[in-house]
């Protein structure tokens, strides 16, 4: 389901090479190169027997850290074990259920296998008046008070955020809970995020939480991995967002299913924490398993004030088997989005300049964070107008709100985000929480309630994913976003930015 | 309070019953054994093949209460199926706005289920999965194409399909979180098919799902359907869920 609308340059800066890798069972062996432009002559990846003569194969990372948490020495793709949990993360939607079917499994006092182990955010329908929705959390607190459980984010005054001191929103990585080399699960298909920081990190459903909940294991199938090499300087008119939008009208929603995303090269190593995590996010629209990135001093240096626990992180044996290899000259790249309904429905910015749009929100996991609104308020301070239509903007986290608040933009002569954002006329900063990139209870602030055309941060654009079944979602990077807030279109940010 | 380790726990704990809906109908035999059948149980077949939709599964399923006694296993699906396309991903199996609903509450399990399949257009499904107040659709099969049950995580998706009377999926291929679901709930049976059967099968047709053969019968066309053998995770779907089959590979007490 690749876009058709593969720009004339693309053949440029794509090659693509297939390994043939033996499949243990029918799920991984769907052919993967029926979209796929190949331009190059295909590269040596697999190792010639001369170059070992050890009797182990190299490992992919994935491999490693999954060998590790199931205490083997040697793992392949396609077989299933049993892997140690480091930490496992739930939220206000699937908490409730996941605690309940573990209680129902495990017994009415039964204890979590490591209370220490298990982070708490309520994060998803928060600001609402939905009733149900705030019983989730009071029983989200119940069952953490209970446990005893030591990270539980808890927000009880609803109308002000700010009033709860532990309240954090979408904060898994900023609060030190991703570590190189570990195993992470949530409840979340956007747990991948974590990838960024080099460990296995992927999302399941309650059952799977609550069985976690009881015996911090869980059996998984180990992936392949495919390679996505990007080298390159990132141009000033593109961010991570542009990149992942890239691969996925590449490969198509399903291109990386039940398999690992790596993403390395020289661009990769330019991106800072945030934008490696936007990389690692939509792993999951592109039906991938797990997403890494190796860690380096940029993840060391982000980790140094927020966690003290040892980690060791595990990387890409020279002779690791990857499943396919994709190469990708990023100076080429042009601004992305991936038109409504699917997320692999890429499409060059530019060539939808005559979309005409009815809002933008800036927000989510996915591109909510500080670099985010950073990068928002470049592109209206470059500009220096006013926003044509409502331009919703909602921190992913408290910190990011302060930030929005507090940090200076560069260029700007010391002003903040939310001081550029007033001046360009967007809606006040809301707060923080999951908010409308998935819909949520009528009453969520930037809700579709009408069918209306909107560019967005966010992850996914299927019908009525924001609320609205006949709303129309074009994702797109921050830069892009912004750029259309300001013309009313769908904007190629370079309007606005050379 | 000193946090249990694994070992301690499995000592410690005890396990009242198993309430994953038990489609088994093999003794467990070991984890890593791809595992079809030998031979099916004394269990009466359907010797008339009627339209009426309420003649489905031979295995009760027991949901949202503790059941003592073991369901009857399953060796096949019989109903009407309603057919999706390719990519139908979570958002369009159950809104988010519906997940406020806790699956472990019978009331809002219940509920859940009457939501099911409502997020897909009208002008693409005229023909809808569930009518207003239904809590349970006339349709017990449902066929898809590729990626089936992409996007979230929400096993809220598998569970509505469940809750809405959704014995069996056949589709092209899954997404992988939302196969997983189905097989660690049980709520839905995920099967396979070798062929676009989105695109050989039409909304109302009656079917057969022969698990033995991995046969699909569309008896309103007459036609028969190889699907594919369930792979690894039949051991798990065997045993009735993640939580039976951890019992009975040791993994936790019974």
């Amino acid at each position: 389901m690749a876009s058709s609308t593969i720009s004339s340059s693309s053949s440029s800066f794509i090659n693509q090479k297939d390994v043939n890798f033996p499949c243990f069972t029918p799920k991984c062996c769907k052919p993967i190169t029926k979209n796929v432009v190949s331009v190059m002559a295909p590269q040596q990846s697999q190792r010639t027997p001369s170059s070992t003569g050890s009797v182990k194969n190299g490992m992919t990372m994935t491999e490693k850290i999954l060998a590790r948490a199931s205490e083997k020495s040697q793992l392949r793709p396609g077989e299933n074990v049993w892997v140690n949990v480091d930490v496992f993360m739930t939220h206000d939607v699937c908490g409730p259920p996941a605690f309940d079917i573990f209680k129902k499994e495990f017994g009415e006092n039964a204890k979590v296998w490591d209370r220490e182990k298990i982070v708490i955010i309520p994060d998803h329908y928060i600001f609402t008046k939905d009733e149900r929705a705030n019983r989730n959390v009071d029983i989200l607190r119940k069952y953490c008070t209970e446990q005893n459980i030591k990270y539980f984010y808890d927000i009880k005054d609803l109308g002000d955020f700010k009033a709860n001191p532990d309240y954090k929103g979408v904060c898994l990585a900023q609060e030190g809970h991703c570590r190189p080399g570990e195993v992470l699960l949530g409840t979340d298909s956007h747990t991948c995020t974590a990838g960024a920081f080099g460990q296995f990190a992927t999302g399941i459903g309650n059952t799977d939480a609550g069985f976690v909940l009881g015996t911090g294991k869980l059996l998984l199938k180990v992936p392949p991995t495919l390679r996505f090499v990007m080298d390159g300087e990132m141009p000033d008119y593109l961010l991570a967002k542009d990149l992942i939008l890239q691969i996925i009208g590449e490969i198509s929603v399903s291109g990386a299913t039940y398999k690992s995303m790596e993403f390395v090269g020289s661009t990769v190593e330019s991106l800072s924490m945030e934008e490696r995590m936007t990389l690692c996010n939509m792993v999951i629209e592109a039906g991938g398993k797990n997403g890494v990135i190796p860690a380096d001093a940029t993840t060391y240096k982000y980790l140094e004030d927020k966690t003290s626990l040892p980690y060791e992180p595990l990387y890409s044996d020279e002779q690791a088997r990857f499943l396919s290899e994709y190469r990708f000259d990023i100076s080429k790249l042009e601004p992305l989005v991936a038109k409504p309904h699917s997320p692999d429905n890429r499409a060059l910015a530019r060539e939808c300049k005559d979309v005409k749009i009815d809002r933008v929100y800036i927000g989510s996991c996915t591109g909510g964070k500080t670099e985010d609104f950073v990068a928002a308020a470049k592109v209206f301070l470059a500009s220096g107008k006013k926003v044509k239509v409502p331009t919703f903007l909602v921190p992913a986290t408290q910190k990011v709100w302060m930030d929005v608040y507090s940090l200076p933009v560069p260029g700007s002569g010391g002003k903040t985000c939310s001081q550029i954002f007033e001046e360009a006329g967007c809606d006040t900063p809301a707060s923080p929480n999951c908010g409308a990139c998935l819909g949520g209870p009528r009453d969520t602030y930037a809700r579709m309630n009408e069918a209306q055309v909107c560019v967005s941060t966010t992850n996914r654009n299927f019908h009525g994913r924001m609320g609205h079944k006949d709303g129309q979602i074009y994702l797109a990077s921050p830069y892009t976003a912004a750029a259309s807030a300001l013309t009313g279109y769908v904007t190629d940010p370079r309007e606005f930015l050379q | 309070m000193a946090a249990a380790t694994f070992s301690s726990l499995s000592h410690k704990i005890s396990i009242s019953f198993s309430p994953t809906p038990n489609k088994s109908f093999l003794s467990y035999s070991s984890p890593n054994l791809l595992n079809l059948p030998s031979q099916t149980p004394n269990l009466p077949s359907l010797s008339t093949i009627s339209p009426k939709p309420s003649l489905s599964l031979l295995a009760t399923r027991p949901r949202a209460a503790a059941s003592d006694v073991p369901a009857t296993p399953a060796t096949a699906f019989h109903g009407v199926c309603y057919v999706v396309g390719d990519n139908i991903d979570t958002d369009q199996i159950i809104p988010a706005e519906y997940l406020t609903l806790v699956p472990s509450n019978p009331e809002e399990y219940k509920k859940l289920g009457s939501f099911a399949l409502i997020g897909l257009p009208v002008e693409k499904y005229p023909t809808r999965f569930m009518t207003n107040n239904e809590f349970s659709s006339k349709y017990s099969i449902l066929i898809g194409g590729d990626n089936f049950g992409c996007g979230s995580s929400r096993e809220h998706a598998p569970v509505a399909l469940g809750a809405a009377g959704v014995k069996a999926v056949v589709a092209e291929s899954y997404a992988r979180i939302f196969f997983r679901n189905s097989v660690s709930t049980g709520e839905v049976y995920p099967l396979e098919s070798e062929k676009r059967l989105c695109e050989e099968c039409k909304t109302g047709d009656v079917i057969t799902i022969e698990l033995a053969e991995s046969l699909l019968i569309n008896h309103t066309s007459g036609k028969e359907y190889k699907l594919k053998p369930v792979g690894d995770v039949g051991p798990v779907i065997e045993a009735g869920g993640i939580f039976a089959y951890a019992r009975k590979a040791g993994m936790i007490p019974s």
